[in-house]
């Protein structure tokens, strides 16, 4: 097919598609005007049922929790593909842990780039904690603490060498503590079966909307997801890591 | 007023977006990803969606990252 063709193709596709774009988009609703009533109904009866005071949270670990499990899952299978793809092959070794790895891992860091990260990993961990405890009652929650938990071995390895990184992150424990998390979640909704009413029904009390301790089971659910979405990002990162600095050809 | 920031905030990311688009190294997109990523965390917040903007900003941290350690191993098998 030459290129004529191609352009008469393209000029008919194009222009087709241009009509139907146009006429979707003219037919949107305007621009901040919500018509659902899913929203209103929401907005009414949430405090009452489940009392925490971010609907968000409960509309995702609560009223459409079991969608949550599966999105969960996708975390767990993209994090297992990392590690089957970069894997250490035949015709790769691993540099050994007192390797020297050359001026790219120990890296000529500045020292202003050190002193800001130390100073802020601790504020990190501390941010991500609080992210996940109060997922139920302000924004957040625990993928956002999760991720946010995450950043902080990655500032260490910024700031400091790859090797104390390496040391400071068993990949045995971060596989455990990614499973526990994310099984947990699961475990949590067959309680509720166990307990005679449905999958991810709330079988624990719910407290005074707004305190740390209410909503029932979501803070349970919250830091079960925060543990597993943090370990899963770092090994995704430390996958990464070990795959550029520490894996060579035979 | 709210609308005019929600406007700026917008512009802001499309202008990004196409200067990640327009650069052809790979390096220099990675910079470029980085300050779309930020905008569009701010965006999201400017929107009042403030899971979704703390999401985005770790996201918009992780990615840049992955691709600048792919870069590098590329490099280096280059070599």
């Amino acid at each position: 097919m030459n290129v004529r063709a191609r352009a008469a193709l393209f000029a008919i596709a194009g222009a087709s598609t241009f009509v139907l774009l146009v006429w979707g988009l003219a037919g949107l609703p305007k621009f901040g005007h919500y018509g659902g009533p899913y929203g209103a109904v929401l907005n009414r009866v949430e405090l009452r049922e489940r009392h925490a005071t971010s609907v968000v949270a409960s509309v995702v670990f609560d009223y459409r929790g079991f969608d949550t499990a599966g999105e969960e899952f996708i975390l767990f299978v993209a994090v297992m593909a990392v590690a089957m793809v970069l894997r250490v092959q035949r015709e790769e070794k691993e540099a050994g842990s007192h390797a020297r790895l050359g001026a790219r891992a120990l890296g000529d860091t500045s020292d202003a780039v050190r002193v800001a990260g130390i100073l802020l990993i601790g504020p990190a961990v501390l941010l991500g904690l609080y992210v996940v405890a109060h997922g139920h009652a302000t924004p957040g929650g625990g993928f956002q603490g999760g991720l946010v938990l995450s950043s902080a071995p990655l500032i260490l390895y910024l700031v400091g060498r790859y090797l104390s990184f390496r040391r400071l992150n068993p990949v045995s424990l971060l596989d455990f503590g990614e499973g526990v998390g994310i099984g947990g979640f699961v475990v949590i909704g067959l309680i509720g079966l166990v307990a005679g009413i449905a999958f991810l029904d709330n079988v624990l009390p719910l407290g005074r909307p707004g305190s740390v301790f209410s909503a029932g089971t979501l803070p349970v659910i919250n830091l079960s997801v925060g543990l597993g979405v943090a370990a899963g990002i770092v090994l995704i990162l430390f996958e990464f890591l070990e795959q550029t600095l520490m894996i060579r050809r035979r | 007023m709210t609308a005019a920031v929600q406007a700026i905030a917008m512009f802001t990311v499309g202008l990004f977006a196409l200067l990640v688009v327009v650069n052809r190294d790979p390096a220099r997109q990675v910079v470029a990803m980085g300050m779309f990523g930020t905008s569009l965390a701010i965006l999201f917040l400017v929107l009042q969606a403030p899971d979704v903007a703390l999401s985005q900003i770790v996201v918009a941290l992780a990615y840049p990252l992955m691709v600048l350690l792919t870069l590098s191993k590329v490099k280096e098998r280059r070599r």
